[in-house]
């Protein structure tokens, strides 16, 4: 690793202090299971994931882009079929699944149909949060709104509770700003603020959303200008785990009770950040593009123990 | 004799009507501009203009991206790889312009009178 590259990773790595227990796999998704209230992800396909399993689980997918049909992946519809099928797989049903945005890749009404067809075909409860992708019919947001927007607040974002823990689900990719990066907005800060009112700070919290909440690379707008607000609020919890898509790639890090992890795309990868000019899809040998997509399982455990993260290529 | 001056003036109404259009093409040409997007970035990120000029700008990305005005004054549908938007400037001034879904993205068109 050169000078440059290690100092771009700075931040970017995982504190082995931390109790976040992670395996990575070269795949497809995560599945996530609460430790001692905490989730922690145990991966999603294979073996080690039935075992591991035992206790509330949830499984997260990201970025799958139907209607991408260039070079880095002419067949997103055929990389997320493969992904619901690993889905479909896991030994100990999962309790529901989030999507954390870019459904589609143009907002088009056929690649919503397209995706949720095919999504649904997991038989599992899905929780939506919106990508940029997800929000730029003619409308802006209109299609995804009237499609997964019933029951929610503002241009989308809720909140619900599921085996003791507080999943809260936002939207910062509307009504971005020039020369800015993923933003939340006075409305939806506001909302978050008055949502977690009340709530113990012994209540272990998942907050979802398509940008990373955190900065993991501002040149390349991965990053929520507001972000810090929300975290700064959540500070107090003693188990937060933040649960983000858009950048195809895992990255996680912990910080005190916090733990950031991000999630592999189904459709195409994005390449390290600063390692290519631009942060477009990553073309790779058509032989390794499924070890670079996939879902990612949580294992919730409730204990003193932090949850669980788990990824999961589509090749293994 | 009669038909012959018919002849001619009708080929030299045409060479007319030619050199007018060749010059009018050549006059759009030299007043047209474009902004390239690549690599996620506006290439020339900062472009300047007499007013009256049609800016074009072409998606080279594999990526969509949405060019709208700071203030939303014009914006673009998302351009898909190859597609373009064309927004004429008629007034004199500085228009910051980004692209809606990756807002880092940002350029300027300096329109001159």
């Amino acid at each position: 690793m050169d000078k440059t590259k290690k100092r771009r990773s700075e931040g970017l790595e995982v504190d082995r202090r931390g109790a976040l227990e992670c395996m990575i796999w070269a795949g497809t998704g995560v599945l996530w299971a609460l430790s001692g209230g905490v989730p922690k992800s145990v991966g999603l396909l294979g073996e080690a994931l039935a075992a591991e399993a035992s206790g509330f689980t949830f499984l997260q997918i990201s970025d799958s882009h139907i209607g991408f049909n260039k070079p880095a992946n002419p067949d997103a519809l055929g990389t997320l079929r493969e992904a619901i099928a690993k889905v479909k797989a896991v030994k100990s049903k999962p309790a529901f699944m989030i999507h954390t945005g870019d459904i589609t890749h143009l907002s088009k009404p056929d690649e919503f149909d397209s995706a949720a067809q095919l999504i649904g075909e997991s038989g599992l409860n899905v929780h939506y949060v919106p990508g940029e992708h997800d929000f730029i019919d003619e409308g802006l947001g209109k299609l995804y709104l009237e499609r997964y927007g019933k029951g929610t607040k503002g241009q989308g974002w809720y909140s619900f509770d599921d085996h003791g823990v507080h999943f809260i689900g936002l939207n910062n990719v509307v009504d971005l700003k020039a020369g800015g990066l993923g933003r939340l907005g006075p409305e939806q800060l506001a909302w978050l603020a008055d949502d977690i009112k009340g709530k113990s700070n012994s209540t272990p919290i998942v907050v979802f959303a398509h940008i990373p909440l955190w900065t993991v690379y501002a040149d390349w707008g991965w990053g929520t200008d507001d972000g810090l607000q929300a975290l700064d609020m959540l500070k107090r919890f003693g188990s937060v785990t933040v649960l983000n898509g858009h950048i195809h790639q895992i990255v996680q890090k912990v910080e005190g009770n916090m733990t950031f992890h991000t999630a592999r795309s189904t459709a195409f990868p994005q390449p390290a950040p600063g390692t290519a000019p631009s942060p477009g899809p990553m073309t790779v040998p058509a032989e390794q593009l499924r070890s670079m997509l996939g879902i990612t399982s949580v294992d919730v455990r409730f204990g003193n123990k932090p949850l669980a993260v788990t990824d999961t290529t589509l090749a293994s | 004799m009669q038909k012959s001056t018919a002849v001619s003036l009708r080929a030299l109404a045409a060479s007319i009507a030619l050199m007018a259009l060749l010059i009018m093409h050549g006059n759009a040409n030299a007043a047209d501009a474009q902004v390239k997007i690549a690599n996620f970035t506006f290439e020339p990120p900062v472009l300047t203009l007499k007013v009256g000029t049609t800016v074009t700008w072409v998606n080279d990305d594999d990526i969509p991206h949405l060019v709208s005005e700071k203030g939303g004054k014009f914006r673009s549908s998302a351009l898909d790889t190859n597609e373009t938007f064309s927004e004429t400037f008629k007034d004199a001034g500085t228009i910051e312009y980004f692209c809606v879904l990756h807002p880092h993205m940002t350029g300027k068109i300096v329109v001159e009178p």
